[in-house]
């Protein structure tokens, strides 16, 4: 297995199609690679806002008392990390990964719709412009948590309107980049891709769209209720006029929960990527993993109420909406034993995406055990609201999300640019990475466990061991970072040294290793012809 | 400017979107300002920014249209389209489900909780001691004070003709675009857009009659804001479908889109039914239960 | 049948807890463990316990998973490495494995429903109870209303962590006994007398939780949520709020403090004998100097969160009310604004939580305080005479 033969580089004719000079040529693009590069530096540039903010938390939480910031302050700093965290970095950068990829994937010249895609990005800036900008106002940003709830999320200041005007935008953009992935994918294959043909990253990336496509409006409808409650005196949320603040809570878990899923779904399709070219073995179980990424996709519609065990629900309700969560268990559990047994009897080696992909595979799990912990309705009473509950999630967001993210940009950072990075500094920067990221949540589990709850911005002293370890590795998490963003930027902005083959990696599979490195500006002009072995990892000949 | 090797036509470059972009930062940011009271300037600066969302659209449409008639797509770029408007139209569909789900959350759990019922029992007794559940209502502390009600089988039964009817029209103005029938299509076409027109009319005097002679307002408890965000939320939408429909009417009578080409009517027409559809609903669970 | 499975399931709770401590213990080296928890406690009640014993048993479930996953991967990733010159298998499914760890998964889970179900039904048995106390949280404070004994108080965060927590206060809180987690007034409670709980709020959504009941229930304005807790054993429980609600969420503690009936007894007529003083104190004339006196107490426990110590506020959210309008202005309006609130903002209405005294030395308190200048005094029945409108 080493470099395939490829049959792409009479692209070069297209001299004419290159890019066009200067800014223009960001601003006005249509081409898929363009856009894709934008929203990954976007999303780069939002990952180190919303970390920076994460560090203002971690530095007031040091040690008890209040050192850093007036606690008000303190809980506009944890609002917006989740926002921007979540609708600036992880999903820009999910959504910049399938502009790359997709089509080059599937063999498409392109996005189904260029000119939507181009703005799908450039909402974007504006709609984050607007969120930040509440920080400088006199009310300050908001400060009733990501989830917004009402009252609270009522009270705020003059900050409140334009969050939410903010939302509409995102989830706008986000639908827009949905359905052109869900069109590119269903319209814009090659002849010989069918469904069961494409890349595992393709397939979760369509189930995530479809996921986008039905919950972002629902979103919108939500917070366009806190609007008019606030603005307007309409009751949605108001029991003096018959309406209900936990009904506020329904609605916006019903985004929430399959919110978390696009934001999980695309780095199992990446890991499933990574995991067969560095064990130099097929993914096992390719159509059990299609299967589950559906079922996934299914039940995450039918779990959102596991985030208000404690308002009281009914009996019934409340053991229904454990029993379904519980039973995602079952098909994340497919996947996870695929990976490993993908593994199995491979011939691995360890360059530094396959390391992420590894660190992803066991620190996810342990962020779903927690998960599952949590679905257990007596013992969310417990855990409700508490540290338990952020170690939960940062063990699935960070070592999840943001660690395959990272492994698909040491993966596809040579195929973007042409350049290889530095295994050295790779190796450094996922060592590093994966020692402080553990400093830095594990204990938040102990923490939640002895009864610290969460948003808070001081604390009892019983916590304070703990809290200062999850700062110390916070700090030093983020400092890490900074060796991520240089390797970015070198391979990024760096002179050219060596030409890479079309196949940079020894065992990878699928079209986007076919066509020259770095990628010309413009591939598969003509649907490509390809052998089955050439595509996809696993056992699609069947 | 543009290539379309492999039959797949991809527009290089584009400026619309960074306008359409301006525009709508322009008009929530100045909504926003002046919805916090800081001054109509922000009121003109709001419809500032509508008048550049809507530059945005004219050009882009514009456009579509031009490279639509010059024959630049094909096949596949028209599958494209009818996706992309088919998950369109399913992403609104879930806009209208939130504001429904919060009707029936409010009417199944919500009123029956305030008046006593299952786990509501201590909540009747130590908060709302007087209330009884019932619908419609405006909450235990009649928010916005007494009002009356729109009956279901008088204007609302003529709106839902009228929509249903305007459904029927653009299918038959569907069928006379696909047999070449270019008299029946702008008549038909034509008289879909008044139906739909009439509609956003009756519906604004129905607005009007609500608040000056039944006190029915969107401040009227959870009904006045259920009631009014459904069907004010559905009027935005015909009136949206409609002024598409003069678009294309428009088109029509310039003799755009043939017999086996004509995604752009159908977008509309998709877009109308589902109007329709929703209105049907509303009709049933706003209106009739 | 209860009862005698609880039993069981409690020792054997015991030793999972000591082995999961240990295991815990030997995972991660630091010093001085004793001083502070790793693990949920059992808890005082036996629904704490329940709870306690369920979590065990998915931590222990989740660990052995774990074990086997992890180990299988990094046997693989010890033997299968091309380093090791392993030539790749191509295998790429196995039916017969898919199944086994498909239905395996399940099989465990349905293990954990059970008895998660059985704890559930039993915690939502709130009926049959010997006594209730309404419990309402406030933008920050709890008040607790004991419907049947007729005892009701507000209950605010103790004075000295008050201090402490300010900004740079230069007070460490290691020096502050129970920091954060102790209040002016704490909720007495009976032990081994089943109490109903009667959740709620009046502003935002808060979360009353004491970790050793094993609960916490979400306390949402204008709907009442039940809970229930027998306490077996006497001593006194902290907790905190556990639900966003605004910017002092970290400071609206709970203490419950629980003591023999006998005990819980002497504590109501206490109380009893107390409110009849504060009737008379509503009765009375007030020199100035007393209310002034009295007020500045009721002040810095009640309005200093949000209007400040030094009364300039925190601008935009709360206003200064030294120079005020309102309490330089009529005394009508001053009264109405504390006894009716704002509503739709977080100044609420005081007049449903503090007597007639506490508002009427408190407002004559502002009235003065910080070069205020109208040096008026307001009377208890004053504030008596505007509540009843
Ligand atoms: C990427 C994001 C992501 C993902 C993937 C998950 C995955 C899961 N989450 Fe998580 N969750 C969040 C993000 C995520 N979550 C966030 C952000 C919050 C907090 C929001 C807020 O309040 O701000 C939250 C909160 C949250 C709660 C509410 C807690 C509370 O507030 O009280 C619950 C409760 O049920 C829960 C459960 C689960 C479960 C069961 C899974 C499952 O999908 C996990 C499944 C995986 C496994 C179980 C591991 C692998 C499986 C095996 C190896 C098979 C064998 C295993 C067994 C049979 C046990 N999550
Ligand atoms: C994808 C989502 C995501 C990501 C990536 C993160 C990443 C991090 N999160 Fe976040 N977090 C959330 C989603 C996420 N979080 C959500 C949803 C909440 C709940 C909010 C709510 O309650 O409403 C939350 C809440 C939350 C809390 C609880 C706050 C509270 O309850 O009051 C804490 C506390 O420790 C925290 C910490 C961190 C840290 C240290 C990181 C780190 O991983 C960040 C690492 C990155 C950097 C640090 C930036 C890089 C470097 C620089 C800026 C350069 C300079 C560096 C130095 C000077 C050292 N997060
Ligand atoms: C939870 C926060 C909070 C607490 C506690 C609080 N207030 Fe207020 N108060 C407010 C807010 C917010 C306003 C402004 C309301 C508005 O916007 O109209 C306010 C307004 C007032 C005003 C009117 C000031 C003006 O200039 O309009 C007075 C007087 C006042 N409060 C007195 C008190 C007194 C006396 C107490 C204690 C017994 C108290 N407040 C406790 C939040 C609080
Ligand atoms: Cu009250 Cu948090
Ligand atoms: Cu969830």
């Amino acid at each position: 297995m080493s470099t395939a033969e490829t049959t792409h580089h009479d692209q070069d004719d297209h001299h004419d199609h290159g890019p066009a000079k200067g800014l223009s040529r960001w601003v006005f693009t249509t081409n898929h690679k363009d856009i894709g590069t934008l929203y990954l530096l976007f999303s780069l540039a939002m990952f180190f806002v919303g970390g920076a903010m994460a560090l203002v938390i971690r530095a007031e939480l040091f040690q008890p008392g209040l050192q850093v910031v007036e606690p008000d302050f303190f809980n506009q700093m944890t609002t917006m990390h989740a926002l921007v965290m979540i609708f600036g970095a992880v999903m820009p950068a999910f959504v910049g990964l399938a502009n790359w990829l997709v089509p080059m994937m599937v063999g498409a010249p392109d996005m189904a719709l260029p000119r939507m895609n181009n703005w799908s990005f450039w909402i974007l800036p504006f709609a984050f412009a607007m969120l930040l900008s509440t920080l400088f106002m006199e009310s300050g940003g908001p400060a009733a948590g990501w989830t917004l709830y009402p009252p609270l999320s009522l009270q705020g200041g003059d900050s409140f309107a334009f969050v939410i005007f903010a939302i509409h935008l995102m989830g706008l953009s986000s639908i827009m980049g949905a359905i052109n992935i869900v069109a590119t994918i269903l319209n814009m294959r090659a002849p010989k891709m069918n469904l069961l043909r494409m890349p595992l990253f393709v397939w979760t990336w369509l189930i995530t769209a479809f996921l986008l496509i039905m919950v972002m409006p629902v979103l919108a409808g939500a917070v366009t209720m806190l609007l008019t409650d606030r603005y307007f005196g309409t009751s949605f949320f108001n029991a003096a006029g018959g309406g209900d603040p936990v009904m506020f809570q329904h609605i916006f878990w019903f985004f929430g929960h399959p919110e978390v899923y696009i934001m999980i779904l695309p780095a199992f399709g990446i890991v499933s990527e990574i995991i067969p070219t560095f064990a130099r073995k097929p993914l096992f179980g390719y159509v059990s993993m299609v299967y589950a990424t559906a079922s996934i996709a299914f039940l995450s519609f039918i779990v959102w109420a596991h985030h208000m065990f404690t308002t009281g629900m009914p009996l019934g309700g409340e053991l229904f909406f454990m029993y379904a969560t519980m039973v995602i268990a079952v098909p994340t559990g497919v996947k996870v034993f695929n990976w490993v047994a993908t593994m199995w009897k491979g011939s691995m080696t360890f360059e530094t995406p396959m390391l992420f992909a590894v660190g992803f595979v066991i620190l996810f799990t342990i962020g779903g055990f927690s998960g599952l912990m949590l679905a257990i309705v007596p013992a969310d009473f417990q855990y409700h609201d508490t540290y338990f509950v952020v170690a939960h999630f940062h063990y699935v967001l960070v070592t999840g999300a943001v660690f395959s993210i990272m492994a698909a940009a040491y993966y596809w950072l040579p195929k973007w640019t042409g350049n290889m990075y530095s295994e050295t500094l790779g190796k450094w920067h996922f060592w590093l990475s994966v020692v402080t990221v553990n400093l830095l949540f594990f204990p938040q589990h102990f923490l939640g466990l002895a009864g610290m709850p969460r948003r808070i911005p001081d604390y009892s002293v019983q916590f304070a061991e703990f809290n200062m370890w999850s700062s110390i590795g916070g700090f030093a998490f983020g400092l890490t970072q900074l060796i991520f963003l240089y390797i970015v930027l070198k391979a990024s902005f760096g002179k050219r040294t060596e030409q890479l083959p079309d196949r940079v990696w020894e065992g990878a599979k699928g079209l986007e290793w076919t066509v020259a490195t770095p990628a010309p500006y413009h591939t598969f002009d003509e649907a490509p012809d390809f052998r089955d072995e050439d595509v996809a990892h696993g056992d699609v000949a069947h | 400017m543009a290539h379309a090797d492999g039959g797949y036509y991809i527009p290089h470059g584009t400026r619309w979107p960074i306008v359409g972009s301006i525009g709508l930062a322009t008009l929530t940011a100045s909504a926003a300002n002046f919805m916090n009271g800081n001054g109509d300037f922000w009121l003109i600066m709001m419809l500032g920014g509508l008048a550049i969302v809507l530059f945005m659209m004219w050009g882009w449409f514009g456009t579509v249209i031009r490279e639509s008639e010059q024959g630049t797509y094909s096949d596949q770029v028209d599958v494209s389209f009818r996706m992309g408007m088919i998950w369109f139209i399913a992403s609104e569909v879930m806009f209208f489900a939130a504001f429904f789900g919060a009707l029936f959350y409010a009417r199944q759990f919500v009123i029956p909780w305030l008046g006593g019922d299952g786990t509501g029992l201590a909540t009747q007794q130590f908060l709302w001691p007087t209330f009884e559940a019932a619908w419609p209502t405006n909450g235990p502390e009649a928010i916005g004070g007494e009002f009356a009600l729109i009956p279901a089988f008088g204007l609302p039964l003529i709106n839902t003709l009228i929509l249903l009817s305007s459904g029927v029209t653009v299918t038959l103005a569907h069928h006379a675009l696909r047999h070449e029938n270019r008299r029946a299509l702008v008549v038909w076409l034509a008289a879909t857009v008044a139906l739909g027109f009439l509609f956003v009319g009756l519906q604004s005097w129905e607005y009007v009659h609500a608040y000056q002679d039944l006190n029915l307002k969107l401040t009227s408890g959870i009904y006045g804001s259920t009631f009014f965000m459904l069907t004010g939320f559905h009027g935005l939408h015909v009136t949206l479908g409609a002024i598409m429909l003069l678009v294309i009417l428009g088109r029509c009578l310039r003799g755009h889109f043939t017999p086996q080409h004509h995604f752009g009517f159908e977008a509309v027409a998709w877009y109308w039914h589902f109007v329709d559809v929703v209105w049907l609903g509303l009709f049933v669970f706003v209106y009739i239960l | 049948m209860t009862n005698s499975k609880g039993v069981q399931r409690r020792s054997l709770g015991g030793l999972f807890h000591r082995a999961a401590t240990l295991a815990l213990l030997t995972l991660m080296a630091a010093p001085a463990w004793a001083d502070y928890a790793l693990n949920l406690t059992q808890g005082v009640s036996e629904f704490s316990e329940r709870v306690y014993g369920l979590h065990m048993l998915i931590l222990w479930i989740c660990v052995v998973i774990g074990v086997l996953v992890f180990g299988a991967m990094f046997v693989s990733m010890y033997l299968h490495r091309k380093s090791r010159g392993h030539e790749p298998a191509q295998f790429s499914h196995s039916t017969k494995a898919e199944i086994v760890w498909t239905v395996i998964p399940i099989l465990i889970l349905v293990g954990m429903a059970i008895p998660a179900t059985n704890t559930l039904v039993y915690m939502h048995q709130t009926g049959d109870s010997d006594m209730t106390v309404k419990i309402t949280g406030y933008q920050w404070k709890w008040k607790y209303d004991y419907i049947e004994d007729d005892v009701s108080f507000l209950s605010n965060l103790d004075s000295a962590s008050n201090s402490a927590r300010q900004l740079n206060s230069g007070i460490d809180p290691a020096t502050v006994d129970d920091y954060l987690l102790n209040v002016d007034n704490r909720v007495v409670l009976p032990i081994n007398t089943k109490v109903r709980f009667l959740i709620t709020a009046d502003d935002v959504i808060h979360a009353w939780w004491v970790p050793d009941f094993g609960w916490k229930r979400d306390a949402i304005p204008g709907f009442v949520n039940e809970a229930w807790v027998e306490i077996k054993e006497p001593g006194i429980y902290r907790g905190q709020c556990a639900e966003l609600c605004g910017k002092d969420h970290g400071f609206m503690p709970i203490v419950v403090e629980a003591v023999s009936r006998p005990a819980y007894q002497a504590w109501v007529d206490e109380q009893k004998q107390e409110q009849l003083v504060a009737e008379q104190n509503v009765e009375r004339d007030w020199s100035q100097e007393e209310l002034v006196a009295h007020g500045q107490a009721v002040y810095e426990a009640q309005c200093a969160a949000c209007h400040q110590l030094n009364g300039q506020g925190l601008a935009p959210a709360f206003p200064a009310l030294a120079g005020s309008p309102v309490a330089n202005g009529p005394t009508e309006d001053h009264i109405d604004v504390v006894v009716n609130g704002r509503p739709g903002t977080a100044m609420q209405a005081f007049g449903d939580t503090l007597n007639e005294a506490d508002i009427a030395a408190a407002l004559t308190y502002t009235r003065s305080a910080w070069g205020n200048k109208a040096s008026d005094t307001i009377q208890p029945r004053d504030v008596r005479a505007a509540k009843r409108g």
